[in-house]
């Protein structure tokens, strides 16, 4: 039953937009409810009621609430995100100079986390008990209690501070060389990493270790089936649903949940920018950054399934 | 009152005295026999030995002569997506620093917070200050090549008194009746009502001057030291010299990237590191740090700034008026300044006015603590024993330490004060000045006219206590179209001394700016006593010596 595939991804977006729907709704009610509106942030202390006044008519913030969500969402629906209240920006534009820096920070964590996470917790599980393993596990369990501002904080004061190594500050946009690229991405990256090779390695140490005790792996084992192709081609599938989904979870803190990486270097990514709207009171902003991350949650918790589903023949003719 | 065209004064004076410290440190480093060899061949004749004529002129110049050249990277202490280039708006240091290096006023301030001329190259009342007026400088043209006219000073000024611009000294251009264009050079100021100190006025980074019609400010097109290359809210802005600049020999430095960084200890890092070389608004405890590191320095400037107790006179306890001279009592001053502050702040005697100001009256006899006397008032005011809440906030700088020893200090004189901790975010709309006892903070003004006008006269809408005085409203209508200084200094010293007495405002002490920048970075010694970053205008006065 191949064509199960579609509808399940079909499902998955329907459902996935009822998801998006409610959190805009959560989103516009908790945003409404915060003491102060977008007219007196602005203005800030030394505000005179005329010019709060004046401010609210033009951002049309003396509207009731339904109506300034029904116009938000027809113009969500319509792909308008509308305009930053808080500096007459549109918000795509913003998103626009903003998301590509968090892409590409997320991508070069995966690109560097997943592989070291998924061979240290392989090498983990086969060598369960072990030295190898025990050191691992007392490796990625400092990792996981550190928390990531002091491994930030740490590394500027080492490398940055007192080496000279490494700029303490991340800028994108005075990347001239590959050697710039890199001593400006490594401390981030390092950070980011830190907190993500560690939840990594231990999903998968205890997914395949899991699968490890199974019949099946004691009956290949007494088969004669060598260790490794024990562990990769036999444990190995069965183990890639839970595994997928520790990595999907892991990835979707990349995009909203580096605000303490991003402030530390001064990296200008999304989920300041979503920081910033919300002590702004900035609700178009809140709400785009909010779908924008939800959305992704939401994409990387299918793909993670449809993975699992994919590399198991029994999920798949299901 | 007239003043002349003197940008040769404004500058050279604090050259003069560069070059003359620079001589000294270089000769006196020089060996002696060398010296003397070296002037001889000089006197010998410089033209024909060109070479060694510049090395003594380079050595000698040293750290002290501004020198042409150079990027530095500045990060001022907020960074927001709010973030403008619209002067009106301006609401954070990162947003007035970026005013005075893309713009110009008509006047500006110098060390003294005197206004001099600017874009205006005169400017003059002929009725005690109802009527004023400015004759702009010929020849200045903004960044895009527009020239400087008339129009251009009466859209910059005029545009703050619609509402929409939002812009955040309407309170101060309400005075402003009209602007009027007079001639192809001149302009005319008609106020409301006289005001003496309006060239102070026209200084602040919000009046600076725009092109005529102007809705787009992303550009930053002004008359400034230096053009907007890159302006990208909350991440930064680059500022390249602008080749045409009016003023002959500015700026120094060829370009200034301006970054906000909100992590104080990431802003410290980062000019520890070399990454930035000027930062503002640290705490004393990384002030010692930085001073403490070599190829740093620290800077401190009063300006001014205070975190007040507010006592709201029309709420009780604060309508007693012995309870609000007790707790003026109740404030440890000293140990405020030196547990909350770390030492980086001046005394202050319960009126707002700093002593850099020109009007700051020194004979006022200093409150000291008296927790005994404290004790008899609040006594007198029926209150001993009682307890009542006072509002603190991370909003309100150092108010959470001062409650903390004005909480000590009034136990001992028999009141109890329960501490109640309320965000910083939104404070300002939602709980300053609406608390019978709490904390506000007030940054620096222009002119001490304009602080008293705005905090402190009867009905003015931030009069943080709702202090209503017949006499101080009296003096200060009267100060602003006073003629004679001797006269107006005496007003002055009489409105301190009736807020030091009678108003609800306590103001234990003034807080420093305090702010890092590597030493490399010449011209940091001037001082403009309004704000960090020289007054927000650095950007046409330092030079960096690599």
């Amino acid at each position: 039953m191949r064509n199960a595939m579609p509808k399940l991804v079909l499902g998955r977006l329907s459902s996935s937009l009822v998801t998006l729907f409610l959190v805009s709704l959560v989103i516009f009610t908790i945003t409404s409810l915060l003491p102060g509106d977008t007219a007196q942030q602005i203005l800030g202390q030394f505000a005179t009621p005329e010019q709060v006044a004046a401010l609210r008519a033009e951002l049309g913030l003396d509207q009731p609430p339904l109506v300034r969500y029904w116009q938000w969402l027809s113009g969500f629906a319509t792909g308008d995100l509308g305009m930053s209240a808080s500096n007459a920006t549109s918000v795509a534009q913003l998103m626009n100079d903003r998301l590509p820096n968090s892409l590409l920070l997320a991508a070069i964590t995966t690109a560097i986390s997943v592989p070291i996470a998924l061979t240290m917790g392989l090498v983990a599980a086969m060598r369960r008990g072990g030295k190898v393993d025990r050191a691992l596990n007392v490796v990625t369990l400092s990792m996981v209690a550190v928390p990531e501002f002091l491994v930030a904080t740490l590394a500027v004061l080492i490398f940055a501070v007192h080496l000279g190594w490494l700029p303490a500050l991340s800028y994108v946009s005075t990347v001239d060389s590959l050697g710039d690229f890199v001593r400006i991405y490594a401390m981030p990256v390092l950070t980011l990493c830190c907190v993500l090779i560690a939840q990594m390695a231990r999903m998968t140490r205890a997914a395949l270790i899991d699968q490890l005790d199974s019949a099946y792996i004691e009956m290949a084992r007494l088969k004669g089936v060598p260790p490794v192709r024990r562990v990769l081609r036999h444990a190995l599938p069965n183990a890639v649903g839970p595994i997928a989904n520790a990595v999907a979870l892991s990835l979707s803190y990349l995009l909203g949940g580096v605000i303490i990486v991003e402030t530390i270097f001064n990296y200008p990514g999304i989920a300041s920018l979503m920081v910033d709207a919300v002590s702004n009171r900035d609700l178009a902003l809140v709400q785009a950054c909010a779908m924008l991350f939800c959305g992704a949650y939401l994409i990387l918790v299918m793909v993670a399934d449809l993975c699992a589903i994919l590399s198991n023949p029994r999920l798949r003719n299901r | 009152m007239k003043h002349d065209k003197n940008d040769d004064r404004l500058v050279s004076p604090e050259q003069s005295l560069e070059v003359y410290r620079a001589m000294q440190r270089g000769l006196s480093r020089r060996d002696a026999l060398k010296m003397l060899g070296a002037a001889g061949v000089l006197m010998a004749g410089a033209g024909s030995l060109p070479g060694v004529g510049r090395a003594f002129a380079a050595d000698a110049a040293g750290q002290g002569t501004p020198k042409r050249g150079g990027r530095i990277r500045v990060a001022a202490h907020s960074s927001s997506a709010a973030e403008t280039l619209d002067p009106a708006k301006g609401a954070t240091a990162i947003d007035y620093v970026r005013a005075f290096t893309f713009y110009n006023g008509l006047t500006q301030f110098d060390e003294q917070l005197h206004p001099q001329p600017c874009l205006a190259e005169t400017f003059e009342t002929t009725d005690n200050g109802g009527h004023w007026v400015f004759t702009l400088r010929q020849g200045v043209t903004f960044h895009n090549g527009k020239s400087l006219t008339p129009e251009d000073v009466v859209y910059s000024i005029m545009r703050h008194k619609e509402p929409v611009v939002g812009s955040k000294v309407l309170s101060m251009v309400e005075q402003i009746e009209s602007v009027r264009r007079v001639d192809q050079q001149r302009v005319e100021f008609n106020l409301v009502s006289p005001n003496i100190e309006l060239p102070a006025l026209l200084a602040v980074s919000h009046l600076v001057i725009v092109p005529d019609g102007t809705t787009d400010f992303s550009q930053g097109i002004g008359t400034g030291p230096f053009t907007c290359q890159e302006f990208a809210p909350g991440v930064r802005s680059v500022a390249v010299r602008n080749e045409n600049y009016w003023r002959e020999g500015r700026p120094y430095l060829d370009a200034i990237e301006t970054v906000g960084i909100s992590d104080e200890s990431a802003r410290v890092n980062a000019l520890l590191s070399g990454d930035v070389q000027m930062i503002n608004n640290l705490s004393g405890r990384n002030a010692d740090r930085i001073g403490q590191m070599e190829g740093s320095q620290i800077k401190a400037t009063n300006s001014g700034n205070y975190t007040d107790l507010i006592m709201r006179v029309d709420q009780q306890p604060g309508s007693r008026p012995e309870f609000v001279e007790a707790m003026k009592y109740l404030f440890d001053r000293e140990q405020i300044k030196r547990v909350a502050l770390r030492g980086y702040g001046e005394i202050a005697n319960d009126q707002p006015i700093a002593p850099s100001s020109p009007y700051y009256f020194d004979g006022l006899p200093q409150r000291e603590y008296d927790p005994e006397r404290a004790a008899s008032l609040l006594k007198k005011a029926g209150v001993a024993g009682a307890r009542t809440s006072l509002v603190v906030s991370p909003a309100a700088n150092y108010s959470e330490e001062m409650g903390q020893l004005l909480q000590q200090s009034a136990s001992q004189a028999g009141l109890n004060l329960n501490l109640n901790r309320v965000p910083a975010d939104g404070y300002w709309s939602n709980h300053w000045m609406k608390h019978p006892l709490g904390f506000g903070n007030i940054n620096p003004r222009p002119t001490a006219n304009i602080l008293l006008s705005q905090f402190f006269a009867s009905g003015a809408p931030w009069n943080e206590s709702g202090w209503s005085n017949a006499q101080f409203d009296q003096l200060l209508v009267a100060s602003r179209s006073e003629p004679d200084p001797s006269k107006r200094q005496q007003m002055y010293a009489d409105m301190q001394t009736l807020i030091h007495d009678h108003s609800g405002i306590g103001i234990p002490v003034f807080l420093s700016d305090l702010e890092g920048f590597d030493s490399r970075i010449g011209g940091m010694d001037r001082t403009v006593p309004l704000g960090s970053f020289m007054g927000y205008m650095f950007a046409e006065h330092v030079w960096w010596n690599a």
